[in-house]
């Protein structure tokens, strides 16, 4: 729930540095890793930071505590930025990132919900996550509970046609309980989202299935506080929250580079990304 | 001739009394509320029965999310389109994911025989059992039905029930015990095993009493789980008939009989005949020609029997 007591720049402020030190430690672990997702860890980024020390009523020592919010990342394979702010958080301890990926660890290149905690359901494949979040936000209404289901899509994940069948479900059955955030940063692993097989109007879609749709800056924290802290958009509709982003945010030769969807920095990238992230504090 | 029971009904009944007793119980399903007879559970929830539409990627997942909300549900559909359409939701939403969904896969087999190929689930066993953590059974009779969907209901984890359409007849009674992974032995014989389940199991006992006038004593074995598969029981038959035949509405390549002939040939190889559709689509015709068709009849199973029985001629 977000914290009304605390003025509004400092919390802005306090979400700017846990931020920064995410993408840090996010691109550190990549690098280690020799896999990763860097270019989408880095746009959703300040998403996952805002939902999980401003938004969404989990609690670490009590994950699977049947009241929490639901967080779904869809868009599994940036399971980079999902791990580093799930430890930031306390759901498991910040050391373990080195292990990312490595044989046997917990933190597999895709999350899994047996292994570790606060992670809801097992996603990869795209399209996955809505479908489950409306499974979720339908069992919330059953029982007149209060909890909320959030979703991350990716932007090119919308391509998927699952995500229509799902959209169509929520909209029929009015889901207000459930928000869905596109980390809509334009890009794909090949190409533009555009050149590929373009989604807008994307907003007009949305809208059309039974949605109520805001459109912010998926960077700016004043702005995803005012959204999230607005939900529902309009009661008796789900909430599609498209936030506009840049893939790579943070690292100047990274942003708007479909390249860098999947490329691993090598160590002299790392150090110069490091270097622009510390300055940026 | 005994009455013919629709296991649909035994599974619908069940439901509601589950219902009852659990308001955690839920249907979900594709606009299928009548081929998966959940009419009576919608009549009494209303609120807990979810029709999802046309969209079984969707269906699945949200069964899984129902599951993640603390509900039990019970996600039914034609088996063909649960499993064909909604095969990666079943793997990465539900048994992955160790979702406690009960995925119900109706009209099974041929039993959509007349409407053709893309109605027949034939390809299921092997789709289904290939993934880990999904218990997979095809029930013989209502009261094998009854029990595995109320079993299915209080075992914590990812099952696919495949139900057929097709009559059969009763062979439990409330004196039986069905259990996950445990084959039941309907009657016992040193000469050969018949392996069988769902409405293939009337055909094999049938099957064993034609083996008798062949002086032929066949074993007959109900393998209601396809997956975990019940090793001990194969084994035993391997061992103790020294040959074995398999009998599934289900295409010959990655089902009942691959599951078993996985067994044998690493524990007690011995000789094995795989009964089935073979590896073709179905044509059309109803699912009683269909079966004949293909030699699923007690008489087919026995004549391969006899032929496994024979000596072999050099």
């Amino acid at each position: 729930m977000i914290d009304t007591s605390t003025p509004r720049t400092q919390q802005i402020e306090t979400l700017r540095r846990q931020a920064n030190q995410t993408r840090c430690r996010d691109l550190r672990m990549i690098h280690e890793a020799g896999m990763g997702h860097t270019g989408g860890d880095l746009s959703a980024t300040d998403i996952l930071t805002t939902l999980y020390f401003e938004v969404l009523n989990v609690n670490p020592n009590n994950p699977a505590d049947p009241n929490r919010d639901r967080f779904i990342m869809s868009k599994g394979h940036c399971s980079g930025a999902l791990y580093t702010t799930l430890a930031y958080r306390g759901f498991f301890p910040v050391e373990e990132l080195s292990t990312y990926m490595q044989p046997l660890s917990r933190l597999n290149g895709h999350p899994d919900r047996t292994k570790v905690p606060g992670v809801e359901t097992n996603t990869g494949p795209l399209g996955h996550g809505l479908p489950v979040a409306v499974g979720a936000a339908i069992g919330a209404k059953l029982d007149q509970a209060a909890w909320r289901v959030f979703v991350l899509t990716g932007d090119g994940e919308l391509q998927e046609g699952s995500n229509w069948e799902a959209a169509m479900t929520a909209g029929h059955r009015g889901l207000d309980n459930l928000t869905v955030i596109v980390d809509r940063n334009r890009l794909q692993q090949g190409d533009a989202v555009a050149n590929t097989v373009r989604l807008d109007p994307l907003a007009d879609k949305w809208r059309a299935f039974g949605w109520a749709v805001a459109e912010v800056d998926g960077h700016d924290y004043d702005a995803l506080l005012d959204v999230f802290g607005g939900l529902p958009l309009e009661t008796g509709k789900p909430t599609c929250i498209i936030a506009h982003t840049h893939k790579g945010k943070g690292v100047s030769f990274m942003e708007d580079k479909a390249g860098w969807h999947h490329r691993v920095p090598t160590a002299d990238e790392l150090q110069k990304a490091l270097a622009e992230l510390e300055a940026a504090v | 001739m005994s009455t013919l029971f629709d296991c649909r009904n035994a599974f619908a009944e069940t439901l509601v009394a589950l219902g009852e007793a659990d308001e955690r119980i839920v249907v979900v399903n594709n606009d299928s509320i009548g081929s998966s007879k959940t009419g009576a559970f919608r009549d009494r929830f209303p609120d807990r029965l979810i029709n999802v539409g046309i969209a079984e990627q969707n269906l699945v997942g949200v069964g899984a999310g129902l599951a993640n909300a603390g509900k039990i549900p019970f996600v039914c559909s034609a088996a063909c389109f649960l499993t064909g359409r909604a095969l990666e939701q079943i793997k990465a939403d539900v048994a992955y994911s160790n979702a406690n969904v009960k995925l119900v896969g109706v009209s099974s087999g041929m039993a959509y025989g007349p409407l053709g190929a893309t109605h027949h689930s034939i390809e299921d066993f092997a789709w289904t059992r290939a993934i880990a953590n999904l218990t997979v059974v095809a029930p013989a009779d209502p009261e094998e039905t009854a029990q595995a969907v109320r079993l299915a209901a209080n075992t914590p984890g990812p099952v696919f029930l495949r139900l057929s359409r097709m009559g059969v007849p009763a062979l439990y009674d409330h004196s039986y015990a069905f259990k996950f992974g445990k084959a039941s032995m309907l009657r016992d014989g040193g000469d050969v095993t018949l392996i069988a389940n769902g409405v293939m199991v009337t055909r094999a006992l049938e099957a064993a009493t034609l083996l008798e006038a062949h002086g032929i004593e066949a074993r007959v074995l109900n393998m209601a789980t396809v997956r975990p598969l019940d090793q001990e029981a194969i084994i035993a038959a391997a061992r103790e008939t020294g040959a074995l035949v398999t009998v599934e509405e289900h295409t010959t390549y990655g089902g009942l009989g691959s599951a078993v002939a996985e067994v044998v040939v690493q524990t007690v190889p011995v000789p094995m005949r795989i009964l089935g559709v073979p590896g073709v689509f179905a044509p059309t015709g109803d699912p009683a020609w269909l079966l004949e068709h293909f030699g699923l009849t007690p008489e087919g199973i026995c004549d391969a029997a006899l032929e496994l029985k024979k000596p072999v001629l050099r």
